[in-house]
């Protein structure tokens, strides 16, 4: 944390003229102008359920707020309420998983990532087990401050051989991971967005599908390649929109897997010339997309302009969604502000 | 054991015979790597004997059979005593002895899943094997099979929070196919087990969880038996944990007197001292 934002945690604040809800700001993420698709994990897990008897639900006290609820409420043999119990939640995912289940655990990213990692790493992911782990809350989609911002979730599973990581963009991207979770025979760590879920993509693409492993151009354009993954798609597109009335033409490369990483493909996009290439992630800087991406270049010998956008090295303030995302840069204004200051 | 054959009718050789043969095949691949935790595999060898020769059902040619009896090492230093045992009841091959510990081996030192033939799970980060247990024993009854898991841990992992999640889920799950072995020999890394957390009175405390509690002397084969066979026969639907009080290197006399540590040091030449002693006590 930067001095300044320290001195700023404890200063008396004035009283905003308009009044933000930090805790009506959890899921509204969508940008104006995109439709919503109600808890689309939930539906998709139950669609996929009656045609493959393996998948059974976990959760640890937050089904309601991981869309599993739909699941739970559907098919309630299948389902089990783990309680306040993330070690366990894992532990007994995994012990499923041994006799031939696929289990579906869900809690909050932070909770996965911070308190359950041993169990994620050794009884799951050691012996690559096909335990699918959605978590809800990834980056800064909460103004509950970092007891609840999984700000480093991404790097944490980085590190960790046999995880296959997903960052979904929208409803689209979360509704085709599911049934790409269960085709992968291992373990998968997917954050997750719950409730209300924008549709960007096909807004943008049409025919766009989720693919896992793969990422895909959504946007093409001359001057710039956001190389973007999640949420930040979502911001990188309609800054795209934004800098388009500027001449700036922008193009949007979404990375939806973040391991394995498409390598090829970003390799492919970052080597074409006369492009600014810029990162943008909803997660700390170290560690997630944009590290992953400079390794990939650097050691392909490809040197373009590069920046990154993603959450700073500290831990994030409290506070309605739409401010904390114009204080930490990951609103649209932001994202396109930033990216014509490095033209 | 075959499906065919009923627990306890592996073949007419005596447990203590069984036990014994435990306590040889670790002392010799103790011999093999010059270290190793001895003391635990003396310890508990007549639990692993009562375990696998009296109480579980198995296919030594098919460690995967459907059908088995899960055994589940949380504690996974605790691997030199399970490939004795997995060698004594055919699991693995008894050649393989002198590798343990050995680049290739398929008996590292710690032990893991992937590694060897009838190892469940990579146990070793303490406070895991019953929370897995959990989940292994709610999917065998998803599956209607009728078979048990059994989590041996150490009374160490007494201290992992994990381990009581997993403790009130097998309540709340009414898990009467889950047997949790503790091995109480009352050593951890720095010292007595006692000394570091108020592991109080262990038996009641289970019960008073919901589990169904039995408290027992892990050197006495008798009560081991008694006991093994309550656990399974209970018809409550509740959970079952046998807490074994064990004895550090059992069975050699000159190392049970040693102050006994978590690490028990033996001297390279006393290796063959602690055979000769153990082969004092062969069963007749």
């Amino acid at each position: 944390m930067t001095l300044a934002s320290m001195a700023r945690k404890y200063e008396p604040r004035r009283v905003a003229q308009t009044k933000v809800a930090t805790s009506a700001m959890i899921a509204s993420l969508a940008a104006e102008g995109y439709d919503t698709v109600n808890a689309p994990f939930g539906h998709a897990l139950v669609e996929l359920a009656k045609k493959d008897k393996r998948i059974v639900g976990l959760s640890a006290d937050l089904s309601k707020y991981t869309d599993l609820h739909i699941f739970a409420n559907e098919m309630p043999e299948r389902f089990y309420q783990m309680g306040m119990a993330e070690q366990l939640l894992f532990s007994a995912a995994s012990g499923l998983a041994r006799e031939g289940f696929i289990p579906f655990a869900t809690t909050y990213a932070v909770f996965a990532s911070r308190r359950a990692y041993d169990f994620i790493a050794m009884a799951i992911a050691e012996e690559n087990l096909p335990v699918k782990i959605a978590c809800a809350l990834p980056g800064l989609t909460t103004g509950y401050g970092p007891s609840h911002q999984a700000t480093e979730d991404l790097a944490i599973f980085r590190g960790l051989p046999n995880m296959v990581l997903i960052d979904p963009c929208d409803a689209a991207d979360v509704a085709g991971m599911v049934p790409a979770m269960v085709a992968h025979d291992g373990p998968v760590y997917a954050r997750l967005l719950r409730g209300k879920v924008p549709s960007v993509l096909r807004k943008h693409k049409p025919d766009y599908k989720f693919e896992l492993g793969k990422a895909q151009m959504i946007r093409e354009g001359r001057d710039v390649l956001v190389i973007s993954t999640g949420i930040m798609t979502m911001r990188a597109l309609d800054a795209a929109v934004k800098l388009a009335d500027d001449n700036v033409d922008v193009g949007v490369l979404h990375v939806p897997t973040i391991k394995p990483l498409d390598i090829e493909t970003i390799r492919a996009e970052a080597a074409k010339q006369g492009r600014l290439v810029v990162t943008a992630e909803n997660h700390t800087v170290n560690g997630g997309l944009g590290e992953a991406v400079a390794t990939t270049l650097l050691t392909a010998g490809i040197a373009p302009q590069f920046r990154m956008i993603g959450l700073p090295d500290e831990f994030l303030e409290a506070g309605a969604l739409p401010t904390l995302h114009e204080m930490y840069g990951l609103s649209v204004d932001k994202v396109a502000e930033r990216i014509k200051s490095w033209l | 054991m075959t499906a065919e054959t009923p627990p306890g009718a592996f073949s007419n050789m005596s447990l203590e015979m069984r036990a014994w043969n435990i306590r040889r095949k670790a002392l010799l691949m103790g011999e093999v790597q010059g270290q190793g935790y001895i003391g635990q595999a003396l310890g508990v060898a007549d639990v692993l004997a009562t375990s696998y020769f009296h109480a579980m059902d198995f296919q030594p040619e098919d460690p995967k059979w459907e059908g088995r009896d899960r055994f589940l090492l949380s504690i996974g230093h605790y691997a030199i005593a399970l490939y004795a045992v997995l060698m004594e009841a055919g699991i693995l091959p008894e050649e393989e002895l002198e590798t343990y510990g050995m680049d290739d081996s398929r008996m590292p030192m710690s032990g893991m899943a992937s590694y060897t033939p009838g190892m469940e799970i990579t146990g070793g980060s303490l406070g895991h094997g019953l929370g897995i247990a959990v989940g292994m024993a709610m999917g065998l009854k998803r599956k209607k099979n009728p078979a048990f898991v059994y989590n041996l841990m150490s009374d160490g992992e007494l201290g992992e929070g994990s381990t009581w999640e997993a403790v009130m889920s097998a309540v709340q799950w009414k898990l009467d196919n889950l047997i949790c072995i503790v091995d109480f020999n009352n050593q951890q890394a720095d010292g007595p087990t006692r000394d570091a957390l108020a592991v109080g009175a262990e038996a009641p405390k289970w019960e008073a969880f919901g589990w169904f509690a039995q408290e027992v002397d892990g050197n006495d084969l008798d009560a081991l038996v008694a006991a093994f066979d309550a656990a399974r026969d209970l018809t409550d639907a509740r959970p079952r944990v046998i807490i074994c009080n064990t004895t550090m290197c059992k069975g050699v006399d000159f190392l049970e007197a040693r102050e006994i540590t978590h690490f028990v040091r033996v001297e390279a030449d006393e290796w063959s001292k602690a055979l000769a002693k153990l082969e004092e006590g062969k069963p007749q």
